[in-house]
This record gives structure tokens, C-alpha cells and sequence, in this order.
């Protein structure tokens, strides 16, 4: 049954897919002119005379006298391969150009969630099961703080004090002289020496949400009869606490796992280019920007994929952690 | 010995800082091994007691005064005060489930939808009593076997959802009981379950605690329920005790008031033709003379306001596949029904949950769609045949019929006045301008006897019976022919029932409304229908004149019902066992005239004369079904 369960996500995974594929593919290519046509009219602005000749023999290389359809078929099968194509601004195969970006990206992104959900849980069940205290009442104004405050102010205001009082620049997520260097310990330790600035940057906005949503949820199950049922054969509060409401509400949580992937990897990106960090959000603007179309079209496939991924992980943990979903069949009106 | 002794017990609640007392100065005693029944209406305090004796008062409430002594019997020296115990401490958590039990109300909502039932019982066992996880498996097996599952080992892996709502009530019941306790909290145990599961479901507890000795107190509003299970009777009334005493005392010479309104408000079945119930407070002050009805347009020939005829739909669950296959099961929710409603009378339909009763009146209201049969609507004018109605013609009938739903908090809009709430019909049909519209509210307000003046507050502001009035002037705004009301009083309290039920009736008199009355409680169809039809498995099984059905019901799945109702009277108490063995609407109990046979012969509505209809095979002889 669960195995079953499992294949069928699975397999909606490739229509997924398959019509996202599609849609970055259209959309990039919707503006007019490509990327040849920009370079050409940017050598010309600069006086410089466009080598017509080359830019013909390029746009012929890369198939961009081919139909669209082609070229997207090209481009997917490409991707199959895991070939991500070539990018034209910086003459080199994507994958050389994000794979370092790649790993730095994953690990901010797996430090902010793991840091919103280490703060947001134990905050969380607090608010809710003290609630309208002098606590819950602070933490909740901390939390809309962290809400409302944008990332790239935070970032801002981090990087501005950082210089005042410790003298230092805190952008970056390495020191610099382990730039486009292979990945060493050295190299690691510098990453987690810079690496709690922009996670927490990132991750307050994250964090606040889901202290408030965590505090509603579990509000909503501790009025739950089976609750009192709990406290009613003995249980501690703590203990029917935690086997109970708390794992009820996780739920929701679970499910918001193939939210959370995207949107701290795209949150990301305007905070990266204030702290200037070596991660994929400003390569991805800039590719987008002038039009590179394989290094922007893979880039956000790689995006889309980690999302159907992520709720893929998520409905399995859901299936196992909810009897409800994995035995209950659908019925039809 | 007293197993429970509580004295001048007083509970406050402080909600945005004023304080009130909920519970003032009750004094009770529980004996070992008998029931007592602590008898009230919402609101009354019953509960907050039984969340004292448990130390689980809600937070904004509070023991201000008196004392809950506890004795076990199994050590009987020592006297617990529960109400000096702190909530949370180790000392009530050892009485909580391990020498008190609970079970509740909502057998849905009890149990973690998320873990198996042997694990929530494993849990409440090995907390008070430790134990390897073998041997406790073996306990809980035992246990869940003597309350009644079929295959324990089976049902230890079962998620509650899997169970119907009677094994849930067992369930719980094997769980409050695995560490068998001295007391056993019951509060409103079988008020969500069907009579013939309610009897089971009674029976079971009234042996279980002849088996293990234990005290019961019962917290129930159905004298019913208390005139078939209690010892000693306790009546409640607005946080005060009205009157105490043995059972016998307490239904013969009922000396308080308030009890003496509470049997008179309760509909029974030797009600004579004509007989009102007694409200405690009436909706409105009864017009002397009734208002001339609207006379509907004088008929020569008797067609039937609505026919109803072979009506079938069927639902399809089960797993589907993702690529369409998989098992499904399809379900009969109604299975040729036929019925014809009479301008004027009230027809009650009445089945236990799950027997289609709900989807017909579905179906009439062209709310779902049925997958054949006909409904024919004649308002003396016009005929139309409903199922095919399209566009306008749809919106037009949709006038015509209107309904009265069964829970009064959801089916109101909570962010909406009652002026508009009662305007709205209006508005989408375009009855008159505005002005015309809100003085037919403050009409409609006046016929349901409500203030005029409180048409600009929400609906959170107005009690349960109010708010079902408020439902029955939406209604009415469109002055309907045909109104369905679907369990209109099973979500209101013995006193407000009446109220609600009288309304009902005389607005019926005063505008010759027709009614469909659905619901599963028989002493208020008994009390509101003029002929019934009884439905089991998407069926009418058996379809009578009031009187013949309850004095002369032939079909068994009718019997059982009637047989499991507990009257509120001793001298006829429930024969438990005889009650309902098995659930009643399981055909295999039934007697092979009303059961398709193998040689596959319909059945079929066997006129026995008098407006009598039951459902058996065509070549069963009308005698022989005669009881």
C-alpha cells in the first residue's frame, strides 16, 4: 500500500516535470532577440564592430537557427544527460560555472531551515501553551518583527553594524583567498565561520512565520477532545503534549516542506547580493538579465526540481507519519 | 461505602476578568458499584463537575470552594481530596485512568486519529501499570474482546477512523476500563450513536461494571438513558442540584419543578392525538385563535404535493490508482425509493445514520444529483418534474422548497446580522425593495418569536434554540410549500426541543406548510409526523400512518427500533438483551420474507391496507407479516 503510495508520487513527478520544463523554456524565451542579438547591439553601442560573421557561426553552433521546438527538445534531452548547457557569457558549461554556487546554496539553505526550525519549534509550543502570557506576548511582537522587517534591510543593517563596532566586513561566505578553491576543511570552516549571518538573516523572516503558524496549530489541537482524553489516562502534560497535539500539528509542517526549498533558495537572492555571497541568487539575476539562456533555463530547472523533490520527501514523511493518508482510499460524489 | 463524596463543591470561571461561578455548592455522593445519573441541560454544569473530579478543569476555571473526596475501595483507610490536589501533580495522574476513567461523549474526536487503538490503550496500562509489552498485549487482547470486538488481535492494529462510531464508544471503553477502575466517568456516552448502537453500547457498560464492580456516574440530559441505567438520580440546574435521590423516588414523585417541566418537555410515545408537549418557555405566546391559513388552492383530486419515484444514487469509494484502476466499491446511499408527500401533513423519515435518509432530501433539494427516478413537485398550479429543471425553472422551484438544517451554530453565517441573514433569500430572489424586504423580516421575527429589535446582532449572540429559530424564519422568508427539515432538534437541549417542535407545528397550522421530517430520534417523529416511512440501507423498509407504525410495525428492523428506544419511564425499562443483538440494520437478522432470496426475488412495497406499505418479497402472504 505505502509502496504503492510512493510510486504513484513518483510518477507524478515527470508530468510535473515535463510542464515546467516547458514553461521556463517559453517564458525565457519570450522577450525579444536572444542572447546574440544583445551581444551584438552591446559591441556596437561600445563602437565595436560586431564580427557578424562569428555571431552567425555561434547562433548556427548553438541551434538558434532551429525552430523552438527543437531546441527545447535538445535542451531537455541535454538535461536528461545531466548537460546543462553552455553558457554564453562566460564561455563555459554551466555546470562548471554553478556547481561550486550549487553546494554553497545547499548548505545556506540547509543551515537557515534547520536553524528556523531549531528556534520556531521550542518558541512555538511555548506561545501556544502559555498563551496570552507576558511571554507569549513578547515573543509574538519579536516574531512580527522578524516578519515585517524585509531581508535585505536586515542585511543591511548586519552589515552596518558588523563594521561599527566589530570592525569587520562581514560579506562573503568565504574568506576571500579561498575563492574558487576546491573544497578543503580549511575552506568548510571558513564557510561556517561566515555562515550564521546570512542564515539568520534569512531565516528570521522564515522562523517568525512558522512560530505563528506552529503557535495556531497547536492552539487548534490542544482544544482537541482526544487531548483530554490523554491527560485523562495519566499522562503528563508533556508527554500527551508531545505525543499528541504537537505531532498532529506537524503535519503542516511536513507539508510545507516543498514550500520551504524554493522560497529560501529564491528569498535568498537579493540578500546574497547585498552580502555578496558566492551562491546561485546573483548568477541566476544576471543570467536572466542578459539573457543567457541555457545557464537561466537550467538554473531554474535545477530550481524546480529541488521543489518537486522536496514535496515529494514530504508526502512520503506525511504518508508515514499519518495513518490517514496512507490508508484511507479517495471516494467520489 | 461511598466511593465518591462531594461537598459544596464550587467551580468559578474567569473569563476577561469577571469572574462567575459555574458550579455553586453542589453536594453528591457516587456508592461503590452503582450508577448514579447527574441529569442536566447544556450549560447546567454537569460537565465542569466531571472535569473537577478529573482535575481537568480548562484553564480559566477553578475549584473556589468545597471538597471532592475519593476512596478507593482497594485502600479503603485512605481518603484522597481531590479538589486540594495540585492539577498537575503525580497524585491525581495516578487516580487519572488508573482509578477513575472517563469516557466522553464524541467517540470521533476522542481517540488520536493517528495512532492504532492498542497502542492509545497500551499507553493508559502501562502508565499505571508496568508491565512487559507482551503480556500487556495480551490484556488489552482480553479486554478489547470482552467489549465486544469481533477479532481483537486484529482490531489492536486499527486506526480509529477504520471502526464505525458504536466500536469506537467500545474502544473507549476498553480504555478507560484496561486498568479497571473504581469509577468510570461517563459523560454523555451514547448521545452521538444510533438507538440500537446506544443500547449496546448501555448493555455493555451495565455488565462490565457488574463484572468488575465499579461505580458509574453518568452524565447524560436523556431521561431515557437514566430511567434504564441509574441508581440514584441527580438533577442539575444552572450549577445548583434541584433534586436527589434513588431512581425510584425521583420518576415517581418528582417534587422539583424543574424535573416535573423536564419529563413533560420530553416527547413520548403515549402522547395522544393532539397532545402538546410542555415547554419550559414557549417560542411565543400562542395565538388564540390561528391565523386563517392561507388557504392553498382547494383541490378536487388528492395529488400528492411531491412523488417521489424509484429515486437511486450510488457512491463510489475506495482506493483509486492513479491510472483509474483500483478497488471500488460502490455503495447503494438509496436503492429505489418511493414516497409521496401530501399537501399538509408532515412526513417523518427516519433511519439510522448512514441509511440514506440525508441524500433524499438531497435529491428533492436538487443539491446532489440522482443517478435515476423521479421527483415530481405540484403545487396545484403547476407541475414540474424536478430532476430535469435547468436555469430559471430550477431557480424558481428552488423558492419553493426550503430547508431547516440540523446543527443552528454552523448554519449560520457567523459574520453576517440576522437582518441579513433572513434578508438574503429575499435579495437573491428579488422579493420587493428594500424597505418591503426588511418589514417582512421583522415579520418573519415576530412569527418565530423574536425581538425585532435584535435583527442587528450576530448569530454567536443568540443560545442554541434561538438560533434555530432564526434558521426557521430563513425558511420561511421565501413562504415555501415544501420545507425539509433534517434533524432540526437533535443538536438542542429536552427543553428547547419542545419549544422548537411546538413552533414547528403551529407555524405548520397557521400557513398549511408541509413538512419532511427527518430524523433518528422516533419519539419526535412520533410526536411532529403525520405518516412515516422508516429507511435501513438506502431503503424504506416499512411506510405507515403514525399510530399503525408504532402499535402495529411489522418489518424486524423496524421492531428493533422501537425495542431499543429507553423510555423515560421504569415500568418499561429496555430489555437490553433483546434490544438489538447485532446492529439492526444488518439484513441477515430480518426473517427471509423481507430479504431478496437467492432465487433473487424483489422486494417489494406490500400493501397491508390502511396506508400500510412494507418492503418484503411479493410472494409473502400479507398475513403472515401481521404480527
Amino acid at each position: 500500500m505505502l509502496l504503492r503510495y510512493i510510486l504513484k508520487r513518483i510518477l507524478i513527478m515527470i508530468p510535473t516535470l515535463i510542464v515546467t520544463s516547458a514553461l521556463i523554456f517559453t517564458v525565457i524565451n519570450l522577450p525579444e532577440g536572444d542572447y546574440f542579438e544583445t551581444l551584438a547591439a552591446e559591441m556596437q553601442a561600445q563602437g565595436e564592430k560586431a564580427d557578424m560573421s562569428r555571431i552567425e557561426f555561434l547562433k548556427k553552433e548553438y541551434g538558434f537557427d532551429r525552430p523552438p521546438l527543437e531546441r527545447y527538445v535538445r535542451w531537455v534531452a541535454g538535461l536528461l544527460q545531466g548537460d546543462m548547457g553552455y553558457s554564453f557569457e562566460y564561455q563555459r558549461p554551466v555546470r562548471e560555472i554553478v556547481g561550486d554556487r550549487l553546494l554553497l546554496t545547499m548548505i545556506v539553505s540547509f543551515a537557515t531551515i534547520l536553524f528556523t526550525w531549531i528556534v520556531a519549534f521550542p518558541i512555538g509550543i511555548y506561545s501556544a501553551t502559555h498563551q496570552y502570557s507576558w511571554g507569549d506576548y513578547g515573543l509574538t511582537f519579536l516574531g512580527l518583527i522578524g516578519l515585517a522587517v524585509p531581508h535585505f534591510l536586515l542585511a543591511l543593517v548586519f552589515m552596518y553594524f558588523a563594521n561599527i563596532w566589530f570592525g569587520t566586513s562581514i560579506g562573503g561566505l568565504v574568506d576571500p583567498q579561498y575563492l574558487n578553491q576546491p573544497m578543503s576543511w580549511a575552506k568548510l570552516r571558513s564557510v561556517l565561520e561566515h555562515l550564521w549571518i546570512p542564515v539568520i538573516i534569512i531565516g528570521a523572516g522564515g522562523t517568525a512565520g512558522m512560530i505563528r503558524a506552529l503557535r495556531a496549530n497547536l492552539l487548534d489541537e490542544l482544544q482537541k477532545q482526544y487531548y483530554v482524553t490523554a491527560r485523562a489516562k495519566g499522562l503528563p502534560p508533556g508527554r500527551a503534549l508531545r505525543k499528541y497535539p504537537l505531532r498532529m500539528s506537524l503535519n503542516f509542517f511536513i507539508s510545507d516542506i516543498g514550500d520551504i526549498l524554493p522560497s529560501i533558495v529564491s528569498g535568498a537572492e537579493i540578500v546574497a547580493i547585498v552580502l555578496s555571497l558566492q551562491t546561485t541568487g546573483p548568477l541566476l539575476i544576471r543570467a536572466l538579465q542578459s539573457q543567457d539562456m541555457y545557464l537561466a533555463g537550467s538554473f531554474l530547472m535545477f530550481l524546480s526540481f529541488l521543489t518537486v523533490i522536496g514535496v515529494l520527501i514530504s508526502d512520503i514523511a506525511l504518508a508515514f507519519l499519518d495513518p490517514r493518508i496512507r490508508l484511507q482510499g479517495t471516494a467520489t460524489k | 461505602m461511598d466511593i465518591l463524596r462531594i461537598s459544596d463543591l464550587r467551580i468559578g470561571f474567569t473569563v476577561h476578568g469577571f469572574s462567575r461561578d459555574v458550579v455553586k455548592g453542589v453536594s453528591l455522593r457516587v456508592p461503590a458499584g452503582k450508577t448514579v445519573a447527574l441529569v442536566g441541560e447544556s450549560g447546567s454544569g454537569k460537565s465542569v463537575i466531571s472535569q473537577a473530579i478529573m482535575g481537568l478543569l480548562p484553564r480559566a476555571g477553578a475549584i473556589t470552594g468545597g471538597e471532592i473526596l475519593f476512596r478507593d475501595p482497594l485502600a479503603p483507610d485512605t481518603v484522597v481530596d481531590i479538589a486540594a490536589l495540585p492539577p498537575e501533580g503525580p497524585g491525581i495522574r495516578q487516580l487519572r485512568g488508573g482509578r477513575i476513567g472517563m469516557i466522553f461523549q464524541e467517540p470521533m474526536s476522542s481517540l488520536s486519529p493517528i495512532h492504532t487503538i492498542g497502542n492509545q490503550i497500551e499507553e493508559a496500562l502501562l502508565l499505571h501499570r508496568p508491565m512487559p509489552k507482551p503480556e500487556a498485549r495480551g490484556l488489552i487482547e482480553a479486554m478489547l474482546k470482552r467489549v465486544g470486538f469481533k477479532n481483537p488481535q486484529r482490531a489492536f492494529g486499527l486506526y480509529p477512523f477504520e471502526l464505525s462510531g458504536g466500536l469506537r464508544q467500545r474502544a473507549m471503553l476498553a480504555m478507560a476500563l484496561i486498568c479497571q477502575p473504581a469509577l468510570l466517568i461517563a459523560d454523555e456516552p451514547t448521545t452521538a450513536l444510533d438507538v440500537t448502537i446506544q443500547a449496546q453500547v448501555l448493555d455493555l457498560m451495565r455488565d462490565l461494571q457488574a463484572e468488575m464492580g465499579m461505580a458509574i456516574l453518568l452524565i447524560t440530559h436523556d431521561l431515557g438513558v437514566v430511567a434504564n441505567m441509574a441508581d440514584e438520580v441527580v438533577v442539575i440546574f444552572h450549577g445548583e442540584i434541584m433534586e436527589r435521590g434513588p431512581v425510584e423516588g425521583i420518576f415517581r414523585h418528582p417534587r422539583h419543578p424543574y424535573l416535573k417541566a423536564l419529563l413533560k418537555a420530553s416527547p413520548h410515545f403515549d402522547m395522544q392525538e393532539g397532545e402538546r408537549l410542555v415547554a419550559l418557555r414557549e417560542a411565543r405566546p400562542r395565538p388564540a385563535v390561528a391565523r386563517a391559513a392561507p388557504a392553498p388552492a382547494p383541490r378536487a383530486d388528492d395529488t400528492p404535493l411531491l412523488r417521489v419515484r424509484h429515486l437511486r444514487k450510488t457512491y463510489v469509494t475506495g482506493s483509486r490508482s492513479f491510472f483509474g484502476k483500483g478497488t471500488l466499491t460502490t455503495v447503494k446511499a438509496v436503492d429505489d425509493v418511493s414516497f409521496d408527500i401530501r399537501r399538509g401533513e408532515c412526513l417523518g423519515l427516519v433511519g439510522e445514520s448512514g441509511c440514506g435518509k440525508t441524500t433524499v432530501s438531497k435529491i428533492v433539494m436538487r443539491a446532489i444529483t440522482a443517478n435515476s427516478g423521479e421527483v415530481v413537485f405540484d403545487d396545484g398550479r403547476e407541475r414540474c418534474d424536478v430532476l430535469t429543471l435547468q436555469g430559471e425553472a430550477l431557480r424558481s422551484f428552488r423558492q419553493r422548497v426550503q430547508m431547516i438544517f440540523q446543527d443552528p451554530v454552523s448554519s449560520l453565517s457567523p459574520r453576517m446580522t440576522v437582518m441579513n441573514i433572513l434578508r438574503e433569500p429575499l435579495v437573491i430572489h428579488d422579493r420587493g425593495g428594500p424597505a418591503e424586504q426588511r418589514e417582512r423580516v421583522k415579520a418573519l421575527m415576530q412569527d418565530v418569536g423574536l425581538d425585532v429589535r435584535y435583527l442587528n446582532r450576530y448569530p454567536h449572540s443568540f443560545s442554541g434554540g434561538q438560533r434555530q429559530r432564526i434558521g426557521i424564519a430563513r425558511a420561511l422568508a421565501l413562504d415555501p410549500e415544501l420545507i425539509i427539515c433534517d434533524e432540526p432538534v437533535s443538536a438542542l437541549d429536552v427543553s428547547v426541543q419542545a419549544q422548537i417542535l411546538n413552533l414547528l407545528k403551529d407555524l405548520q397550522a397557521e400557513r398549511g406548510l408541509t413538512f419532511l421530517f427527518i430524523s433518528h430520534n422516533l419519539a419526535v417523529v412520533n410526536y411532529m409526523a403525520d405518516r412515516i416511512a422508516v429507511m435501513a440501507n438506502g431503503r424504506i423498509v416499512e411506510l405507515a400512518p403514525r399510530h399503525v407504525l408504532f402499535n402495529n410495525p411489522v418489518h424486524p428492523y423496524t421492531k428493533a427500533l422501537l425495542r431499543s428506544v429507553p423510555f423515560a419511564d421504569l415500568d418499561r425499562k429496555l430489555d437490553f438483551k433483546l434490544a438489538a443483538p447485532t446492529g439492526a440494520s444488518d439484513d441477515r437478522q430480518w426473517g427471509d420474507a423481507f430479504r431478496s432470496g437467492p432465487d433473487d426475488a424483489a422486494l417489494t412495497q406490500l400493501p397491508l391496507g390502511d396506508g400500510h406499505y412494507v418492503l418484503a418479497r411479493p410472494n409473502a402472504d400479507a398475513r403472515e407479516l401481521v404480527p
